[in-house]
């Protein structure tokens, strides 16, 4: 008798607080290049503020924007992190969803790098040769054909005879797209092959941005750390990491200079380095009275003492925005995104 | 025929047929020792790499410094005030922890050359001024005076003392200097840093990318002790009805056989369709929390029900049915026949099973993915039972994260969660040996 007693009571408890759960910590979901910096913050949020420590989810920007976009209310998450804007399409599923106030806020910026093993040759990189490695059809006589690049070497000679082996974020990291866009579309339009693709009529957009899939584009849907352990294991491996990332394992990767420029801190923010991408992170206006603490996280985050110069963010790796006033306004308006 | 005649089968002399079968026994034998072997040295290597990575972080560096907590940096009122106390931020700590540290150096005469003000604060940890501001703030009579404390050393440093990083790669290394770990090295014989046993790697929440070194496992052991509790409280009782039912009183019919087969099945559904399910039901549907342990637990109830009702419903048919007639035959009734006579008897395997079940479900990940739990939580849990509700985190997420997190020393702290993990299975999986053999009857 006594275990049905249990049982029943497990399952009143259950059904009494269902509706008293009202969170009282700031919920928290996306990218897994702005998980370490949103730790960095919430740990300290956590430790100077009387809100708890927010909670925090990583799995990538699509699916926290996906998360995000599941309704208004107490089960649904406050924020979204995002290594790249919101799409249109994204903000109509918000909207069908009810979740029509949003605030974007941008916190900085973020270098893609390139890497390989510290033991290894040290590259030179231009996007143009990224294009040639890794396309998956060429122009070659006039004609479409499959990429024969095997060799470093062979795209460009001033590159090390080194076997092509490319570890690329996966498509659901928002990586990937600043990839595409800045490095491997410049390169297709860099080296010409654009303008030869469309010479012969074949839709460039397409033809540009298509991966190899003979296994030297080798997709990563893990985090920094699976493509770190990749390179460990093939050591001709060129991986593409964040600027911080890198920064904490200099003892085992070098980074190869892009354009001739070395990415640092610095380079990004002067957009000598040409491969960096703005962070972001989406917030529920609609939450700002049902949580406490989420807008004083919010403003926490782009304070100047956070994500400013010098702050605990810039020591990680990230670059300071030098709009970041714009943003605190925003935020301290709630301008909402049109 | 003339052939059989002309040799005759003899006893004494060994055909070519026994030493045939003798061989192919010889040969299974070495084929089994083989395969034993093969899973003993996958074991060794298991158990060396994650031992020799990992046993570092029951290990921890910290510096032992005389702070003096300056009252115009932390209380310029002078008058106490909690609100104001509180609007101090660690940044303000950090400051006064660098000056004492710098003093502390400078008074021990320890040579400081190529290390500035700022190299020589970077081997306290970033955890350090919480640690001093919850002191403060707990006893604000300490302000303007002189304490003796015990902080965190940077996750670097501590690396280097347990050999993790040598002054060769510290060279290479953005976030530490060769000058650094050697101002480490004379700090540890003046007995101004020591290595101590980390007690904190239990009791402590998980910490930020910045702060290996103050990473623990407290909220996972909670999180997961929280939805343990909740297996056993529903998944028991329910799986051990469910096969009473079954075994003793159902009839034996097609829908019967139908449940049976589907119960074997979902005990094989992958752990993933659980955490989609307890998505859409206990979330979407119900309206719980998000990384709450409740959810949790109720999605790895279903996952280890069925594994319960199998084991159960295979002790209750090991109870021979000469104990059912007995009992029977003296005129007890069917119900009485069960609970007094056959449950008891089948208890030991009822309770190992359940065991196992549970130990099966403290080992799951995946289904913890979708419902929130595999986050970043650094507040404990409240007690139960509203504390269910609250968000926490469960040992195999935790070292799921720490997997993912880009400073190497998470390396150790992850491989030291599964030692965590691997003695807690082991001592639940003892406590299931130990209960089958202590109350085990064979007939």
């Amino acid at each position: 008798m006594s275990r049905i007693t249990l049982t029943t009571s497990a399952l009143a408890i259950l059904a009494t607080s269902t509706a008293a759960a009202a969170r009282d910590q700031v919920q928290v979901a996306g990218s897994s290049t702005v998980l370490p910096y949103a730790t960095i913050v919430a740990e300290l949020f956590g430790e100077n503020f009387d809100h708890p420590t927010p909670v925090i989810e990583s799995g990538g920007s699509s699916a926290g924007l996906k998360k995000f976009c599941d309704g208004v209310g107490d089960n649904t998450i406050d924020i979204a992190n995002a290594s790249r804007r919101i799409k249109p399409a994204e903000i109509a599923a918000c909207e069908v969803a009810g979740v029509s106030e949003l605030i974007e806020v941008r916190i900085g910026y973020d270098g893609i790098v390139f890497a390989s093993d510290i033991g290894g040759e040290s590259f030179a990189f231009t996007p143009a040769d990224w294009y040639k490695a890794l396309a998956a059809e060429i122009v070659q006589d006039g004609r479409l054909a499959p990429n024969p690049a095997t060799m470093w070497n062979e795209v460009n000679p001033d590159l090390p005879a080194q076997e092509i082996v490319a570890f690329v974020p996966g498509t659901k990291h928002g990586t990937r797209e600043v990839f595409d866009l800045k490095v491997i579309e410049q390169g297709c339009k860099d080296s010409g092959a654009a303008a030869e693709l469309e010479s012969l009529g074949a839709d460039a957009g397409r033809h540009c941005t298509s991966l190899r899939t003979d296994g030297r584009a080798v997709e990563i849907d893990g985090d920094y750390t699976e493509t770190l352990a990749r390179i460990d294991s093939n050591t001709d491996g060129i991986g593409v990491f964040g600027l911080s990332f890198y920064e904490n394992n200099t003892v085992k990767l070098q980074v190869a200079t892009m354009n001739g420029v070395v990415p640092s801190a610095e380079t990004i923010a002067s957009g000598n380095y040409p491969v960096s991408r703005p962070l972001y992170f989406y917030v529920k206006q609609a939450h700002f009275d049902m949580v406490p603490g989420l807008k004083d996280y919010a403003e926490f985050f782009v304070s100047d003492d956070i994500a400013g110069p010098g702050g605990p963010l810039a020591d990680y790796g990230l670059v300071p925005d030098p709009e970041l006033a714009e943003t605190q306004e925003i935020l301290a308006d709630e301008v909402l995104m049109n | 025929m003339s052939d059989q005649a002309a040799r005759p089968i003899s006893l004494l002399k060994r055909s070519g047929h026994t030493a045939r079968r003798h061989a192919a026994e010889a040969r299974f034998r070495t084929c089994g020792l083989g395969a034993i072997l093969i899973g003993l040295l996958a074991l060794a290597m298991l158990l060396a790499s994650v031992l020799g990575s990992g046993l570092g972080a029951f290990r921890q560096t910290y510096i032992h410094l005389p702070i003096h907590l300056d009252e115009a940096a932390l209380d310029k009122s002078g008058n106490r005030d909690p609100k104001a106390l509180k609007k101090v931020t660690t940044i303000s700590y950090g400051k006064v922890i660098a000056a004492s540290l710098n003093d502390t150096v400078l008074q021990a005469g320890i040579a400081t050359q190529g290390l500035t003000k700022d190299d020589i604060a970077g081997i306290i940890s970033r955890e350090a001024p919480a640690q001093v501001r919850d002191m403060v703030l707990s006893d604000t009579d300490l302000i303007g005076k002189t304490i003796q404390v015990r902080l965190l050393a940077n996750g670097r440093i501590d690396g280097y003392l347990k050999g993790r990083i040598t002054a060769a790669t510290a060279a290479r290394d953005s976030n530490v200097s060769p000058a650094q770990l050697q101002l480490a090295d004379v700090m540890m014989e003046r007995g101004l840093m020591s290595l101590d046993f980390n007690a904190a790697f239990l009791t402590a929440p998980d910490a930020s990318d910045q702060r290996p070194e103050a990473a623990g496992l407290g909220v996972a052991i909670l999180g997961s002790a929280y939805m343990m509790l909740i297996v056993l409280a529903l998944a028991l009782p329910i799986g051990v009805a469910a096969s009473i039912y079954l075994e003793e009183f159902a009839p034996k019919n097609g829908l019967t056989d139908l449940i049976e087969v589907n119960i074997s099945n979902l005990a094989a559904v992958p752990s993933i369709v659980f955490g989609i399910l307890g998505l859409a039901i206990f979330i979407n549907f119900a309206g719980l929390p998000h990384s709450a342990p409740v959810v949790g637990g109720l999605v790895l109830t279903l996952m280890t029900l069925p594994t319960i009702i199998i084991a159960t419903r295979a002790s209750l048919k090991a109870v021979p049915p000469s104990i059912r007639q007995a009992a029977q035959g003296l005129g007890a009734s069917r119900m009485q026949a069960v609970f007094h006579h056959v449950l008891p008897l089948a208890a030991p395997g009822i309770l190992t099973g359940a065991i196992l079940g549970l130990a099966q479900a403290l080992g799951e990940t995946a289904p913890l993915l979708l419902i929130g739990m595999v986050a970043f939580v650094r507040e404990y849990p409240g007690a139960p039972p509203e504390g269910l509700f609250d968000p926490a985190s469960a040992l195999p997420v935790q070292i799921y994260n720490w997997t993912q997190r880009a400073d190497p020393a998470f390396v150790e702290r992850a491989s030291g969660a599964i030692i965590v993990l691997l003695a807690f299975l082991l001592f639940m999986n003892a406590g299931a040996i130990l209960l089958r053999r202590r109350f085990e009857r064979r007939w």
